[in-house]
């Protein structure tokens, strides 16, 4: 594809801290290169605002190569961006041409407060981990890895929904800011392999009531999530999640 | 885990929108199938004698109870999902499109619902009000419900409200019948594709056919 360079007008949401109210503010970047990352614009543009003695936009980011979850931009209406399947750190420039209008806002959740500008607070994922999202392991030699025989099929579902980031984007576009397709790729993920058997009962319950309490919404299956997943997780895991719930429910001691 | 805190949980308040609403997906079987013999083109002697028994058992009474809770669950349940899931984004994207990826109709069940209970209101009061009442307490006549019909649906207004309740109705079947299996728990492929045709296929014929109705009695397509 070939390289070119445009001059952006970006409207950045800007929030000094969780307790003030937020406002647009307009900024011009120029000569932005087609083949920068989204990330790296922003860059450029906090650069532009130190020299200019001003306050730089604060965002989140980490590694940069689509992993870690953390780049977090709510961009012109999409959640990491037009592009599909992708996050925030690996949209790039040569999405927009010269003259554009960008408008970029936070994830926007009660349950996911704005912390300042564009970073929000996420640790409500934390806790929702916290309360089931693991398997426990009795000290001692490690068991080899391929003594289990787990099969392919399951493995590959297992693995498609150990894909997830955690970036909040479901979330995100959620109308009703529901955390249910992390929730459910969080749960697939385990009560798939033979190791999150043990727990799979209170995991579903626990989970499920730790989202309740951090204020998410309830799941309408609008499809929202799946459509703005950087990693593609699928809606079905939420039926999965759905059956999780009510088998654990209908079997419980008490 | 307690039933409270099932049915209190997310989950579990979908659920009871979810088996509510294939409970009222089988009534409206039966009642699109009773209503069908209007076609029948005898005067209305088929749909009497079905409705008379409809009246007259016990059966369906009993069942018309039920039908009554579920109804009254699925409409309370609803409202305040959609109160509840309202409230928590407190600031609105500036710009948003962030709901590409889904149907309008499945964001806007609770609007479709609020519509089809309006007309619900109006359709009791048409039908179902004067009937039991005057099977019931006041045991007067037993009413005859197809010149009930021909009497309501010579009324342009009423038509046009009835028709504009089965398109709600149409839509909010289109997302519902296919969402409550997935509460339920079905996401197995070969089931899903199934269910979704089946669904759609629901939610066109069905109110295709009560939407004809009224429109079959104002333009005397039936006498
Ligand atoms: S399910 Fe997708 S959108 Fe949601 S947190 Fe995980 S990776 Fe992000
Ligand atoms: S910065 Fe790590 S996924 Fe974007």
């Amino acid at each position: 594809m070939e390289h070119y360079n445009m001059n952006l007008t970006l409207k950045v949401w800007r929030q000094k801290s969780s307790n003030e109210q937020g406002y647009f503010e307009t900024y011009q970047v120029r000569d932005i290169s087609s083949e920068m990352s989204f990330l790296e614009m922003f860059d450029v543009l906090n650069e532009q605002l130190i020299k200019e003695n001003k306050e730089p936009i604060a965002f989140d980011h980490d590694c940069r190569e689509g992993i870690c979850g953390m780049c977090s931009m709510y961009i012109n209406g999409k959640p990491h961006g037009p592009w599909h399947a992708n996050t925030t750190c690996q949209l790039h420039m040569r999405a927009f041409k010269d003259g554009d209008t960008i408008v970029v806002e936070p994830w926007r959740a009660k349950a996911f407060p704005v912390i300042k500008d564009l970073v929000v607070d996420r640790t409500a994922f934390d806790r929702i981990i916290q309360a089931g999202g693991y398997i426990s392991v009795n000290t001692g030699n490690a068991v080899d890895g391929n003594a289990i025989p787990i099969e392919k099929d399951k493995a590959d579902a297992a693995f498609a929904a150990a894909m997830c980031i955690g970036c909040g984007a479901c979330v995100a576009a959620c109308k009703n800011s529901s955390a249910m397709l992390f929730l459910s790729a969080k749960v697939s993920h385990l009560s798939l392999l033979p190791q999150g058997d043990p727990e799979r009962k209170s995991r579903v319950v626990n989970m499920v009531a730790q989202m309740d309490k951090e204020g998410f919404g309830a799941c309408t299956n609008t499809g929202a999530c799946e459509a703005t997943c950087p990693k593609e997780i699928s809606i079905s895991n939420i039926a999965r999640l759905n059956r999780e719930y009510l088998t654990s429910s209908l079997t419980a001691e008490k | 885990m307690t039933w409270k805190q099932v049915f209190t949980s997310s989950v579990g308040k979908k659920l009871v929108m979810g088996f509510t609403g294939i409970f009222l997906i089988l009534f409206l079987i039966v009642h699109v199938g009773l209503n069908a013999c209007i076609w029948a083109n005898d005067g209305g002697e088929m749909f009497n004698k079905g409705a008379h028994f409809m009246g007259a058992n016990v059966v369906p009474r009993i069942l018309e109870i039920g039908l009554f809770a579920g109804l009254i669950l699925h409409i309370i349940q609803g409202l305040m999902l959609e109160a509840s899931n309202r409230s928590k984004r407190s600031v609105k994207y500036a710009v948003s499109y962030g709901n590409d990826g889904s149907k309008w109709y499945s964001r806007s069940m609770g609007l479709l619902g609020t519509i089809i209970l309006l007309f619900l209101i109006l359709h009791l009061s048409n039908f179902w009000l004067p009937n039991r009442a005057n099977q019931g307490f006041l045991l007067g006549e037993e009413i005859n419900l197809y010149e009930k019909m021909k009497v309501e649906f010579s009324e342009l207004w009423v038509v046009i409200v009835y028709v504009l309740g089965c398109i709600s109705l149409g839509y909010h079947l289109a997302h519902g019948f296919q969402s409550a299996f997935k509460t339920m728990g079905v996401h197995n492929k070969k089931y899903h594709a199934m269910i979704s045709s089946v669904g759609y296929g629901f939610s066109i014929i069905v109110p295709l056919a009560f939407a004809l109705m009224p429109i079959s009695f104002y333009l005397g397509w039936v006498n």
